[in-house]
């Protein structure tokens, strides 16, 4: 009998060990997306539905490490345990898969799910093809041609030329169950029930109201076990009303929190988090007319902004002033000989270099900025005083705002659309993630309107050669000395006005612990806690 | 009645179809590409233009109008090109949140603007009047969008009794109505000043014939006076309400937005930012319909509560 207390009293004593080891709280997160971002995969809403749906249920072969801020996140195996690219043959890369995992469906994780997942994103005539899941990725994976299967756990991918850009590139495709859509055979039912290998599997899909998620307790990386027991993503598109959750308590987190709220949510107790991390907030100019035609006048457009009370006055310090593609620290950075600081005085010098003054004024440009959009932070406030920056020097600057989707339609269409043609600037936010995202898609020649979104367009050989050869260069401190080089040749032409880099904002409740801000547009959320 | 009840629903039919006309035009007009505002930032032309291909929207308009309209005669208001859900699911889903907001909100105004109304009318003058009145012209001028952010700080920041978002649809039918509280008395103010003005200046008219004076002077109590007056202003009455009824339904965009309450408003906000052609015709067409019915429905109320009104 007394050996029947003794262990049940064991038992119960685990069970509420065991119990209170996962329960570590429900975390609530309040995103700026209007709708849940698409669940099927590939996923919608820009980076916001990669950090909280897409990375969070599924995974890419190849992952960032997140766990780190003090550091840019390097790639790291996910469902990939290594790859390399072919000694005999550098078009070819060969992935080594993971074993031993599960989707949350329960079917295991193989090659025949690497090519599914491709094929759902590339291969037009297969029965599985997303269109829509597609168009949201697709573009991203220009060096993929094509993955064939070696063997149950082996992959080879094929990119028709030598690029290292490779895992920069396969780090966007996540893997989805294919188990799970054969049993559906739709991609709007597969949203609805979606089966990846991620850290967290959907248990509830509310449209335009919330994501319940547990964790993925068959998870196949142990150091990244979620630790709390639920997770709940809400769509809050208004500032205020994220605001008024996260202080009423109804969510734990809350993106871009307003800025002028800040130091009253520090003073409340909230935790306010920040990180650099490779984001660009900028005026792509027109190169082909007048004003933005001379190097000079683009580098006196530069000096006469004030960055630095853009940054301290508008937006509390939720930014760092920019005075390249990247920021000062990144391994891109280089060594510019241009440092655009605040110098109205240097701004009108050099206009005088370029030949304009009071009896021949500069003529006025026309920018198209939008009124709100993501990562646009705060647009209509921000351009006004850019505009009254210029104007101090002698550049009169007509602002057009648009709404943000038609800014982003009439910039893909570039500058010589009849819509388009009065324009000398738009004012769109950028990541630089990677190589091509920070350099390849605006520098490079064969990236010029209609192929990619060299709008300006930048016509560079000296720049095309150096990202060629960056292309090609597997070492990736080799790789960064090539990229600092173009950046430096980059700040030195100014096609951008170069402004801000956002420092990603998010308000957190005083019960969120474990959280690490990494300098990423990506989080990991399996190490936050909720008390 | 009946005839009347019938031939006014038959004439819907072609009011339906001119407001989908216009609906669709003016959808179409509208700057910006259907496809591009769902892809991302950087996505090419050529992708672009495949995708819409794949969506129909590279036939020309009058084909794309037909297609659409065929489907909705089959109550088929097409796929969202967002989300890939049949509009008629989102719809529904919407509508019922949006009913119960519009529901609420117009009960609190209806009943409190018509008692602020008569009091004002019975009392005209009086300190009470002017209270009333006072009422009203807050309710007319303040913003409803803004007053719902500040019943916000107040009540969920501040007090932290009630929620600052979402409509609470996990939580039951107690949990739900707390959620449907501030978005309900922000959307009410409005109407409320409107039905209070509207219903005192139909009381004064009605008191000063010379009937409510015969009355009086017969020797009949102040209670039935004031039903006779109330019958008398009814018609009035409820034209006013009907049309703030369609106002709460198909009004309430921003206050949706500002709770992020899951309503029609909050679609068509979604919808107008991602140009998501199939949901913003659908829900504006399901709104429309909506407001003929009602006002079908004004029509024959006040036939059945004025004799005098008589329909043919």
């Amino acid at each position: 009998m007394r050996r029947l207390i003794a262990v049940t009293a064991v038992a119960v004593l685990a069970l509420v060990f065991a119990t209170s080891a996962f329960a570590q709280g429900h975390l609530r997160i309040g995103m700026t997306a209007s709708d849940i971002p698409y669940t099927g995969g590939q996923t919608d809403n820009g980076f916001e539905g990669f950090r909280f749906v897409g990375y969070q249920i599924y995974e890419p072969l190849i992952n960032w490490d997140l766990t780190r801020g003090d550091r840019l996140p390097p790639l790291v195996p996910g469902l990939a345990e290594s790859w390399e690219v072919r000694k005999d043959n550098p078009s070819r890369w060969v992935f080594k898969l993971r074993k031993n995992v599960k989707f949350h469906d329960g079917s295991p994780f193989n090659a025949d799910a690497v090519i599914f997942s491709f094929e759902s994103i590339k291969k037009r005539d297969a029965p599985h093809f997303d269109s829509y899941g597609s168009a949201q990725v697709t573009f991203r994976l220009t060096a993929i041609k094509g993955i064939s299967k070696l063997d149950d756990y082996t992959v080879e991918i094929d990119t028709g030329a030598p690029t290292s850009f490779v895992p920069y590139q396969i780090v966007y495709m996540v893997i989805v169950s294919p188990a799970q859509w054969n049993k559906v055979k739709d991609w709007r039912k597969f949203a609805e029930q979606p089966s990846g290998t991620g850290p967290f599997k959907v248990t509830r899909f509310v449209p335009r109201e919330r994501l319940e998620l547990e964790p993925n307790r068959q998870y196949w990386n142990g150091k990244r076990m979620p630790k709390v027991d639920k997770l709940t993503l809400f769509p809050m598109p208004e500032p205020t009303t994220r605001l008024a959750a996260l202080r009423s308590g109804q969510v734990d987190w809350i993106e871009v929190p307003p800025p002028d709220s800040i130091p009253q949510l520090k003073g409340a107790g909230f935790q306010v988090v920040t990180n650099s991390y490779p984001h660009n907030w900028t005026h792509t100019l027109r190169l082909d007319k007048e004003p933005w035609n001379n190097k000079l006048v683009r580098k006196a457009a530069n000096y006469a902004i004030d960055r630095v009370g853009i940054c301290k006055s508008l937006l509390n310090d939720m930014c760092i002033p920019a005075t390249g593609v990247a920021y000062k620290g990144h391994p891109w950075f280089g060594k510019p000989k241009e440092v655009y600081e605040y110098n109205p005085n240097k701004a009108r010098e050099l206009l005088k270099q370029a030949g304009y003054g009071p009896s021949k004024p500069v003529p006025k440009a026309v920018h198209l900025i939008s009124t709100s959009g993501s990562g646009q932070m705060l647009p209509l406030a921000m351009n006004e005083l850019i505009q009254k920056n210029l104007k101090e020097v002698g550049l009169e600057v007509d602002l057009q705002p648009v709404e943000w989707n038609t800014l982003l339609t009439r910039w893909r269409a570039g500058f010589q659309t009849p819509d388009n043609q009065g324009l000398n600037a738009w004012n769109i936010s950028w990541n630089f993630l990677e190589p091509w995202s920070g350099f390849g898609r605006f520098f490079h020649s064969k990236s010029v309107v209609p192929v990619s979104v060299n709008t300006m367009p930048y016509l560079n050989p000296e720049v095309d050669k150096l990202l060629d050869e960056a292309e090609k260069t597997f070492d990736i401190a080799k790789q960064d000395a090539i990229l600092a080089r173009i950046h430096e040749i980059i700040v030195d032409d100014a096609p951008w006005i170069f402004v801000a880099h956002d420092l990603n904002p998010r308000g957190l409740s005083a019960k969120v612990r474990g959280f690490v801000q990494p300098q990423s547009w990506f989080v990991d959320l399996t190490a936050a806690t909720v008390r | 009645m009946w005839a009347y009840a019938i031939r006014r629903l038959l004439l819907a039919v072609p009011t339906l179809i001119g407001a989908s006309l216009i609906i669709f035009a003016m959808v179409h007009l509208a700057p910006g590409d259907p496809i591009a505002a769902v892809m991302p930032a950087d996505a090419t032309q050529a992708e672009i233009e495949a995708t819409k291909k794949a969506y129909g929207f590279d036939k020309p308009l009058p084909v794309q109008y037909l297609y659409w309209l065929g489907r909705v005669a089959h109550g088929d208001l097409g796929r969202s090109i967002a989300t890939r859900r049949p509009v008629i699911e989102d719809v529904r889903d919407s509508l019922r949140h949006s009913l119960a907001l519009a529901v609420s909100s117009s009960l609190v105004a209806f009943g409190l603007g018509i008692g602020l109304g008569l009091l004002a009318a019975f009392r005209q003058g009086r300190v009470l009047d002017k209270l009333a009145s006072a009422i009203a012209v807050v309710g007319v001028s303040v913003p409803h969008y803004w007053a719902g952010i500040i019943l916000i700080i107040i009540f969920s920041v501040q007090l932290n009794w009630l929620p600052a978002m979402g409509a609470g649809s996990e939580g039951g039918l107690a949990e739900y109505l707390r959620h449907l509280t501030l978005p309900t008395v922000a959307l009410s103010l409005i109407p409320l000043g409107v039905i209070t003005r509207v219903v005192r200046s139909a009381a004064l008219d009605i008191l000063a014939q010379e009937f409510v004076l015969a009355l009086g002077a017969k020797g009949l109590w102040q209670r039935t006076v004031f039903f006779h007056v109330v019958k008398n202003a009814a018609p009035q009455i409820l034209t006013v309400l009907g049309l703030q009824f369609g106002f709460q339904l198909g009004g309430s965009v921003l206050v949706e937005a500002v709770f992020s309450w899951p309503g029609t408003g909050y679609l068509l906000n979604l919808a107008i930012f991602q140009r998501d052609i199939p949901v913003l015709q659908g829900v504006i067409l399901v709104l429309a319909a909506f407001f003929v019915l009602l006002n079908l429905t004004v029509d024959i109320l006040q036939s059945l509560v004025d004799p005098r009104i008589t329909r043919h």
